[in-house]
């Protein structure tokens, strides 16, 4: 049960996370380069969009989550299972935002989730 | 040129992800391995806290994960979360290699099969088209 909450909060808060940073650097544009000014000033302009913040305290709490599932569990069992917030993305992204998943996307995600299965099974 | 400028930084800032995401995770379960945390009561939760937060690997985990954030957010700037996100797909394969090495994780078999599998599942995934939707863009 704990263990449950542990993964579900990993996959909910840090897909939720990226979206929202996703979305947040679409609104900053592009960053000119990769020089400490230039990085800076990306930076600067990311942290008053209110999406990055929304972005960012999902993702620290899914960053607390995955501490806790460290502590109990291998890194190399715990990151792939975290690869489910792909099938969650899809089955989120069709049922709360209306967006088409097309074949080929349930492809890969059935894909992940079988994989995750298998790392699953090889759990000893 | 500076599309091909672009297409050379957004290669660096995702081969700086599929490095600095895994170590990251690395370290953060070298911190956090033997360690028990309890959230309650309060006494223990400070005892945790302070158990995590003075971990050297803990702090390195959380730096390299910053670089690594840095890196996303960069490549996100240049590049579609759709470009991004399927060439990020490595990273599964690289914390089970890392986790391996570093701390003599006993990774089975099928657990090197079920990442590899979910390696091409994430890959298929970013593949497929996106934008199914209109969207207004940010005022």
């Amino acid at each position: 049960m704990r263990d449950l909450l542990l993964f579900t909060l990993i996959v909910v808060a840090g897909t939720g996370g990226e979206l929202c940073v996703s979305r947040a650097m679409k609104a900053v544009g592009e960053a000119p380069g990769f020089r400490p000014a230039q990085v800076a000033r990306v930076l600067l302009r990311a942290v008053r969009v209110p999406w990055m913040w929304a972005g960012v305290a999902m993702m620290a709490t899914g960053f607390f989550a995955l501490l806790g599932a460290l502590s109990r569990y291998n890194v190399s069992f715990v990151v792939p299972v975290t690869a489910l917030s792909y099938v969650a993305g899809a089955f989120g992204s069709a049922a709360f935002l209306h967006e088409r998943v097309s074949a080929a996307r349930w492809l890969g995600v059935t894909l992940v989730a079988l994989g995750v299965t298998l790392v699953f099974l090889g759990h000893s | 040129m500076a599309q091909r400028l672009r297409r050379l930084q957004t290669s660096v800032a995702i081969a700086a992800m599929i490095v600095a995401g895994p170590l990251g995770n690395v370290l953060l379960g070298k911190g956090m391995r033997h360690l028990h945390p309890a959230l309650w009561p309060p006494p223990a939760l400070l005892a945790t806290a302070q158990a995590v937060f003075v971990s050297p690997f803990i702090w390195l985990g959380i730096a390299s994960l910053i670089a690594f954030f840095v890196a996303y957010m960069l490549a996100l700037s240049w590049a579609d979360y759709s470009y991004v996100q399927p060439a990020s797909s490595l990273a599964y394969g690289v914390v089970a290699l890392l986790s391996a090495l570093l701390l003599g994780e006993q990774v089975t078999p099928l657990r090197w099969a079920g990442i590899a599998v979910i390696c091409l599942g994430v890959f298929v995934v970013g593949r497929t088209g996106h934008k199914t939707t209109e969207r207004t863009p940010l005022a």
